[in-house]
């Protein structure tokens, strides 16, 4: 019996259409567009100014405050603007442009593939170069990594988990990433093990992808300490409080951390980044993505550079379908439709999807038949059929009292409701609201 | 226009269920009652049921036309669902006028007072159901034997005990009360469990055959349309209900001690004539099998607008329909009481979904 | 039988005068002193409850004024200075008068002006559309149509143009009470100050975008060239990250920003027609518009004492 989180999910068609590819490298863009918001919290500040010469590499713009990252240039070339261009979230922000001109990178940055496995950097060494390679979660949470790893006064961690989980249907960014870079990981394993001062890591991996679990688990047999876990296809396997449940089967506390209960996790993406950072001297600058999508030629994995234009890959991806309604950065669960192709990738981008226009439109919405479906498919135990009309009319006591703060926005109650209704967008907006309202509380 | 790319807030995709294919799925589930109906009442079960189920869809679009003035949703098929399920209720030969009135009882009060699908807070054919056998306790209680063809939708006047018979629970009602005991009056009617178990019985159209009932709880389950929390606790607590009563009657005690050799104090009580009598009392797995416990726990009590949205909540609910049941059977006047049982926790509904909760994940921190 | 009707009447009687009595020494036990000014203070209010004055209901508002000891902040917006005046009557204080406002909605950007650029599809709400992105036009400052303004309206104020897709302020029945302000996950709405014969002029924009950019999304955008402040003869209009400000305090009305805006951003409401035909076919559009409004203020009745006969 293989392993899974025990309350709610779904399971959508996984339609993973470029699995088993491998990851391919794009010519680089003639020009990136990199947003100074590609994490949590504040923007980052631009260290450079309009017209300077940046290697590939450099940083351009430094972390203001704890929860924010730094960024670095992903190009060589020269700064041509820092203005607001749409980004990912659908609001203009501030990005800097520059041209690309050659591929010249910062001195001391080892580019090739060669594994270095041992590393002498002391556990606060490790951090402060996980922060100064502007790391953030790779899963799309883009919650800088550095303040994961530092773990707070007074709270021990017990286990690294791995999320290679990749519950997304589409997406397939992770399996090519397992199975092309098995051995850096393993190294970055350990990095982030001694980091964190753990003892123990385990590898989360659904079962779609025996292959990537076959190939991990004979690297993972040369280490100690670090195991591979199987587990049962279910959305949403990849929420980081799900995959805890599914491996160690510990529930994270409501409202609290992953490390209350002894746990940190990270996807794999992140601790390739963190093995590039510390062993390579690299910062994060590129990435794997998936593009991928029915009508599309040629659905692929691609290592690409921060600050492309989605519409570059698409091209390399077999150019973008005639009818195409929709795109999406990120799975078709939790990704975050854009406005058109020109947006950058960031560094929270795990894959680009274009839906057909007939699949991205919503169905008519018809009154609640009250089936519980929304209940029985919620991952955290809540109603959503009960949260939409009180945050429809600003019942804000009520949803706070029915933990609406708890809901991690995995989208099951919209996806399973027969009556078509928008659950997820109303619970969204009420939970913004109670969180204001509850951080005003708190500082009052 | 057309070329414009679409931006909404995520899920991107959906899954299949629709209300309309949840509803298809339902009436799909009823089909094998259908038929073993119509094999053992005839001509009397097609005509009552199309009869409900057009009437019903009649009065919905009606209503949904005229008096609400909204958009006309008969397609969705859930009023196809409620004329199936009152025509189930309904015994095989009621006049169809009767029906008509049934189903506009369902439908206009039981379901579109209150504003359609969805917001109904009784099973609208047990509304229609309760409303007839109120109105009409002659006709509704009046059921014909099961004889396949042979059986007249029109009884002729004067052959009404050619044609009629009680239900097994009228009958052993009946039979207690005249003092007689279970065995014996199984015995002279000639019910056994073969019958009960395959419809060769007198009874509403859609409850005489419980194989087919729960093959319709079978599609229901596989296709996911219900859980089977309603189902099991409401069959569970009438099994355990009844049994426990059984266990102190008299024909549970005679099974005990001819099987295990213990012996279980009877109940006994005074009648009205203060003359001491033993407790009798059909067994358990009779009580699951009769009247309308299959049909009720599967189809009535599930509906998805009158019944509790968490699992914890189905199993009390279902559990206390089970247990009112059998407290009307052996209590009270009617011999059969899954429908008033449904109707009181259809009442209570609201309330279970307001304190019974799911249990949410992760536990609560202090302070927090 | 008699009897029986005697008992009865009797035994009622007597029952009735002990409840009586018990019930006068329980209330005069439990009675709780309560300032009586506070139920006075609530029937001079217009108890329409909507939350304008920054408190949950007319009740909670008339303690709040009764146990103040001046009326610093406290203001009925619907019921405006007639009720402030009747109020400090029944407290014995002076009543601040405050200029009685209305709302006017600071974006113009109706279909045709301003043509969609993606198509938004999810729940038809602006707060959560605006969540998600920057709406399905170019321009991330506008209004997105769904009327969550006309939701929160209590005073059937507001409604929605189905030609232009913009909400329309009724400015009779507007109390100023702040609700759509609120609403408005764009902050279109402002309150500004009633003159004379509900005569207006404002920019109806909020683009803070470079005007190139504003103009290539929407053909009546503020593109920040600042001809209006130049104009301007009362320094009644500033400019802040590319878009004009008017203040109505200052504004005389003079009509002068209007003809020079070149996008017609400005607007103007409750004018006459101009004696010159306007070559814009848009300010035409809003004055056709308006002429209905003028009507309406012709009868220049009161809000206040409006709604004080609706009581």
């Amino acid at each position: 019996m293989l392993k899974t989180f025990s309350k709610g999910g779904i399971h959508p068609p996984e339609n993973k259409l470029s699995a088993g590819l491998g990851i391919e490298t794009l010519p680089l863009p003639k020009n990136v567009t990199i947003p100074l918001s590609q994490h949590l919290g504040v923007p980052a500040k631009p260290v450079v100014n309009r017209g300077d010469e940046v290697k590939a590499g450099q940083i351009i713009a430094k972390g203001d405050g704890f929860v924010s990252a730094n960024i670095h240039s992903s190009v060589s070339g020269k700064v041509t603007k820092i203005d607001t261009e749409t980004d990912i979230s659908g609001y203009k922000r501030p990005c800097i442009f520059i041209e690309t001109a050659g591929d010249e990178w910062l001195d001391g940055i080892d580019k090739t593939d060669v594994l270095k496995t041992e590393t002498s950097l002391s556990p606060e060494e490790i951090i402060a170069k996980v922060q100064e390679s502007g790391i953030v979660g790779m899963g799309g949470a883009t919650f800088p990594s550095h303040v994961k790893l530092s773990v707070p006064r007074g709270k021990k961690a017990e286990f690294l988990l791995i999320n290679g989980v990749e519950c997304e249907p589409y997406l397939t960014a992770d399996h090519a990433l397992m199975l092309a870079k098995g051995e850096e990981i393993m190294v970055g394993i350990r990095i982030m093990m001694k980091a964190l001062k753990v003892n123990k890591a385990i590898i989360g991996i659904e079962n779609n992808k025996s292959d990537a679990i076959e190939h991990l688990k004979a690297i993972a047999a040369k280490y100690n300490n670090i195991e591979v876990c199987p587990l049962k296809v279910k959305y949403p396997q990849g929420g980081e409080k799900q995959l805890i449940k599914a491996v160690l089967n510990r529930e994270v506390p409501s409202g609290g951390l992953p490390v209350d209960i002894g746990a940190v996790v990270f996807n794999v993406g992140t601790v390739f980044a963190v093995y590039e950072a510390v062993q390579k001297n690299k910062p994060l600058v590129e990435r794997i993505i998936t593009v991928t999508g029915k009508e599309l030629k040629k659905p692929s994995n691609f290592c690409v550079r921060i600050g492309t234009p989605v519409s570059a890959f698409i091209e390399a991806a077999g150019g973008m379908p005639e009818n195409t309604g929709k795109i999406i950065s990120g799975g078709p669960m939790m990704g975050k439709a854009v406005i058109n192709a020109s947006v950058p990738v960031i560094k929270g981008s795990s894959g680009i999807l274009l839906l057909p226009p007939e699949e991205s439109k919503r169905k008519e919405i018809l009154p609640c038949i009250r089936c519980a479906k929304c209940v029985s498919v919620c991952p955290m135990g809540l109603e959503p059929y009960l949260l939409m009309p009180l945050s429809q009319n600003n019942m804000f006591d009520r949803l706070e009292e029915n933990k609406v703060l708890d809901c991690i926005e995995c989208g099951s109650c919209s996806f399973i409701c027969p009556a078509n209704r928008p659950l997820l967008d109303y619970i969204r907006l009420g939970k913004t609201s109670v969180g204001k309202i509850i951080r005003s509380r708190k500082s009052s | 226009m057309n070329k414009l790319i679409t931006v909404s807030p995520s899920p991107h995709i959906y899954g299949k269920d629709s209300v309309s294919r949840l509803m298809y799925g339902v009436i799909i589930a009823l089909i094998p009652a259908l038929i073993v109906s119509v094999v053992m009442y005839g001509a009397g079960a097609i005509i009552v049921v199309m009869v409900s189920v057009a009437s019903c869809l009649l009065f919905e679009y009606l209503i949904q036309k005229y008096i609400l003035k909204s958009e006309i949703r008969i397609t969705d098929g859930s009023a196809i669902v409620t004329g199936m399920l009152l025509a189930f209720n309904l015994p095989s030969n009621l006049p169809w006028w009767i029906i008509i009135i049934g189903a506009l009882i369902a439908i206009g009060i039981g379901k579109m007072t209150f504003g359609g699908l969805g917001n109904n807070p009784f099973n609208p054919a047990l509304v229609g159901r309760v409303f007839l056998l109120i109105s009409f306790p002659g006709a509704m209680t009046i059921f014909p034997k099961a004889q396949g063809w042979n059986t007249p939708y029109v009884i002729p006047a004067g052959e009404i005990d050619t044609y009629t018979g009680a239900t097994p629970l009228s009958l052993i009602k009946n039979g207690i009360k005249s003092g007689k005991g279970v065995s014996e009056l199984l015995e002279t009617s000639g019910l056994n469990y073969n019958d009960l178990f395959f419809g060769n019985i007198g009874g509403s159209l859609g409850e005489i055959a419980a194989f087919a009932l729960i093959l319709g709880l079978l599609f229901l389950l596989i296709r996911k349309i219900i859980t089977w929390h309603i189902p099991v606790a409401v069959i569970a607590s009438v099994f355990i209900a009844s049994g426990i009563l059984w266990l102190f009657s008299f024909e549970g005690n005679q099974a005990i001690m001819n099987s295990m050799g213990m012996k279980l104090p009877v109940i006994q009580f005074k009648d009205a004539e203060g003359v001491l009598k033993m407790f009798h009392m059909a067994d358990p797995l009779f009580h699951i099998l009769t009247g309308g416990v299959m049909l009720g726990a599967i189809f009535m009590a599930t509906d998805y607008v009158t019944s509790p949205m968490t699992p914890r909540g189905m199993i009390i609910y279902g559990s206390l329909i089970g247990i009112i049941t059998v407290a009307i059977r052996v209590f009270g006047s009617y011999p059969e009481g899954i429908s008033f049982a449904i109707l009181v926790m259809n009442g209570f509904t609201p309330l279970i979904n307001r304190y019974v909760k799911p249990k949410r994940f992760g536990k609560e921190i202090k302070n927090g | 039988m008699n009897q029986i009707i005697i008992y009865t009447i009797a035994s009622l009687s007597i029952l009735g005068a002990v409840s009586a009595i018990i019930l006068y020494f329980v209330a005069q036990k439990f009675k709780v002193y309560e300032d009586p000014r506070i139920d006075e203070v609530e029937a001079a209010l217009p108890s329409a409850n909507c939350g304008g004055c920054g408190y949950a209901g007319c009740r909670n508002f008339a303690e709040a004024l009764v146990k103040s000891d001046n009326f610093d902040g406290l203001f009925c917006p619907v019921g405006g200075n007639k009720t402030m005046e009747a109020i400090a009557k029944i407290l014995g204080r002076e009543a601040v008068a405050q200029d009685p406002l209305v709302a006017v909605l600071r974006c113009n950007g109706a279909c045709e002006f301003r043509p969609k650029t993606t198509n938004y599809d999810g729940a038809t709400t602006c707060a959560i559309e605006a969540a998600l992105y920057g709406g399905d036009t170019g321009c991330q400052y506008g209004c997105l149509g769904h009327g969550d303004c006309v939701e929160v309206c209590n005073f059937d104020a507001l409604h929605m143009d189905p030609v232009t897709g913009l909400p329309v302020v009724d400015d009779l029945k507007c109390t100023a009470c702040g609700a759509c302000v609120k609403a408005c996950p764009r902050n279109l709405f402002e309150l500004r100050k009633r003159q004379k014969k509900e005569r207006k002029i404002y920019v109806a924009c909020m683009n803070e975008d470079k005007g190139g950019l504003a103009k290539k999304y929407c053909a009546v955008a503020c593109i920040g060239c600042a001809k209006c402040v130049k104009v301007c003869p009362y320094d009644a209009i500033t400019m802040n990250n590319n878009l004009a400000f008017i203040d109505s305090e200052k504004c005389r009305l003079c009509r002068k920003c209007v003809t020079e805006c070149p996008t017609n951003a400005i607007i103007e409401v409750g004018f006459p027609p101009r004696k010159e035909p306007q070559a814009e076919a848009t300010v035409q559009a809003a004055q056709t518009e308006n002429t209905s409004q003028d009507i309406v203020s012709a009868k220049k009745e009161d809000i206040s004492t409006n709604l004080n006969k609706e009581e």
